[in-house]
């Protein structure tokens, strides 16, 4: 039961329905960004012939929310992830860990927050869906069960093998992502991060730290013994009268 | 020791002052009008000189303090006792400038306590900032000694000394997962940081260079100091830190070499990029140079020669920890980062108050111990020994 986005690339006629949409239900002023920003979270790209959605992709598995020394992001289980201003600290790492380089900052403000998509959580959680899906003319934008429209994104390939890349992109990408890009040319010609690897990234520190609590009693361990170990070998060339490392007790 | 008694001050105080001066109209421009009037960074460049110099670099430039404080209190190798104090000092200011540093690129320092209460362990951040308060403190209990002394406060010194070898093991432990850590903290860009320098290994190599480098800014620090306070340098000390140097340079650069052919990043090195360049400095200055000419040993045992390849380890390092930050990252975020004047003249007024207060302690507290000349208190420090 988790909710996504399916964009279709194919479909998209540019008309910006969606990032008036998307200003209007955050609240967000009225510009001509051609970029995400912090004023803007949706924004429609072009490449080429093709217009492209950039957005948050809602992963399964969020980089942000892993890396956020405070729990600042979340997961929700109906596929959102949403960011708490409240406990943020301003660290930025979740900028400089997303695969997909979508939050943004408000640099010019003093007391600034991250800005990021919140695929409507509050609109969501009425019932609603979000403003960007229900504003599209063209259904170029759908929301749905995650399930749901794989299988739709599936069926269009299928019918269609020639006008699509054989590909979803976001089934697989970091994990998978709650939005889903279909397209006629490839995923890297629309400015989308390819190279992102397909297993969930918060795996590749988690591997590590959670090697840390052996690492600190065998640690403790090893050092305490060498220090004893040690000791006791200057006490005895000390008792013997051999010499050995002079020792001038425990001060510094 | 009296300020008069070195000429050169004058002119570094002067510098000083012009430098601090900067740092501070920076200072309020970065809190009166944010991190986008005082910094070059953006959206595509989030992390900039604060964090690749000040916290990456001034972690390593500090892991002295461990080091030295494992030989001396873990192995036992009390000789290298004279040069203990000034090592642990300069790894408290070191971390101490990390910490202010942190409170200037943080978009919101007063929640810097934040983790504390906020807990996710899933995060490298998280254990970041965790190391670094518990192991400020430990540095200030490791040092407090020597303040205790200057005033003569019997108690307090009693219970620290009483605590010294926990201390030591828990900074140890603390050093080696904060430097480890540092390097963590790029694991989960794989596809943001270039080939070059992105490794699974990236923690390892951040622990073990900054051993190396830790011993690399002792040898630097005891020829300032002696140079700067006209002390006698305690060479074969030294010599013996060269060796060891060299051993774990050594290790540290076949790991590297094994890391970059077993990854297939070796194609990269063909393309004539200004990664290629840097890498290659990288490798060059700080340890293929060093390495040869530590294995000398007329080098290593002459102090020029030393301080020549201590020198050389270092620029290696920032080199190495400013293209992982920074020039390691610029190919992906399609940008060019260059910090702004007011960026270069905060970090510059935080090394420069490090120096200061440095020298500061030089004067006021007893850092060196006896001095060579002082045949007296030598004598009375060798019968301490002897009796106690």
């Amino acid at each position: 039961m988790s909710k996504a986005i399916l964009v279709d690339t194919t479909r998209c006629i540019g008309c910006g329905a969606c990032v008036s949409a998307c200003q209007e239900a955050n609240g967000l002023p009225e510009n001509d960004d051609t970029q995400l920003t912090a004023q803007t979270l949706n924004v429609v790209e072009t490449h080429g012939e093709v217009f492209v959605r950039r957005f948050c992709m809602h992963c399964l598995d969020p980089t942000c929310a892993s890396v956020c020394p405070v729990g600042a992001f979340r997961k929700t289980a109906s596929g959102p992830v949403v960011y708490d201003a409240d406990r943020c600290m301003g660290c930025r790492y979740c900028m400089m860990a997303c695969p997909f380089s979508i939050p943004r900052y408000e640099w010019n403000a003093v007391l600034p927050k991250v800005s990021k998509c919140t695929m409507c959580a509050p609109r969501q959680a009425k019932g609603q869906q979000p403003a960007c899906t229900e504003a599209c003319p063209v259904e170029a934008s759908v929301f749905g069960e995650r399930d749901e429209l794989i299988a739709e994104a599936r069926r269009r390939i299928r019918e269609n093998p020639s006008g699509y890349m054989g590909h979803i992109y976001g089934e697989d990408e970091a994990g998978g992502t709650s939005v889903l890009y279909l397209s006629a040319v490839p995923f890297e010609s629309l400015g989308l991060p390819v190279d992102v690897p397909h297993d969930p990234l918060p795996m590749y520190t988690y591997r590590v730290l959670s090697k840390i609590p052996s690492l600190v009693s065998l640690g403790s361990v090893l050092l305490g013994g060498i220090w004893w170990i040690t000791n006791r070998r200057n006490e005895v060339a000390r008792a013997e009268g051999t010499g050995g490392e002079e020792s001038g007790g425990d001060d510094q | 020791m009296t300020w008069t008694r070195l000429p050169k001050l004058t002119f570094w105080r002067a510098v000083l002052v012009v430098i601090l001066a900067a740092g501070f109209y920076s200072t309020l421009l970065r809190f009166t009008k944010g991190l986008g009037a005082a910094t070059a960074l953006s959206d595509r460049f989030p992390w900039g000189l604060w964090i690749g110099f000040d916290v990456l670099c001034g972690v390593g430039l500090a892991a002295g303090g461990f080091t030295l404080a494992a030989v001396v209190y873990i192995f036992h190798l009390e000789r290298f006792h004279p040069i203990l104090r000034p090592t642990i000092l300069t790894a408290f200011l070191g971390y101490a400038l990390v910490a202010v540093a942190l409170l200037f690129d943080l978009g919101r320092p007063y929640r810097i306590w934040h983790p504390l209460i906020m807990w996710n362990p899933r995060s490298v951040m998280f254990e970041v900032a965790w190391c670094v308060m518990l192991y400020l403190t430990v540095l200030a209990l490791e040092f407090s000694p020597v303040v205790f002394e200057r005033f003569g406060w019997r108690k307090p010194l009693k219970i620290v000394r009483s605590m010294t070898i926990v201390l030591v093991i828990a900074g140890v432990l603390l050093s080696t997962l904060h430097q480890s850590s540092l390097g963590s903290l790029y694991l989960i860009v794989p596809s943001k940081l270039h080939p070059l320098w992105y490794s699974p290994l990236l923690p390892v190599f951040f622990f073990v260079s900054a051993i190396a480098v830790g011993l690399a800014m002792v040898i630097f620090e005891s020829n300032l100091s002696a140079r700067a306070y006209s002390r006698e340098i305690e060479m074969p000390l030294l010599a013996d830190l060269g060796k060891a140097m060299a051993v774990v340079l050594a290790f540290y650069g076949l790991m590297r070499l094994e890391d970059v052919i077993s990854r297939g990043a070796g194609r990269y090195l063909l393309k004539p990029t200004s990664e290629t360049v840097l890498f290659g400095l990288e490798v060059l200055l700080g340890i293929a140079v060093p390495l040869a000419m530590l294995f000398v040993r007329r080098v290593r045992e002459n102090r020029e020669g030393l301080f020549a390849a201590a020198v050389l380890v270092i620029t290696g390092f920032l080199l190495n920890r400013l293209n992982v930050s920074i020039t390691g990252m610029e190919g992906f975020s399609g940008t060019l980062y260059f910090p702004k004047w007011t960026e270069v003249a905060v970090t510059l007024s935080l090394v420069g108050v490090a120096f200061a207060l440095f020298a500061l302690a030089v004067r006021y507290l007893d850092l060196f111990g006896p001095q060579p000349s002082d045949a007296v208190a030598r004598r009375e420090e060798a019968i301490s020994r002897v009796t106690g």
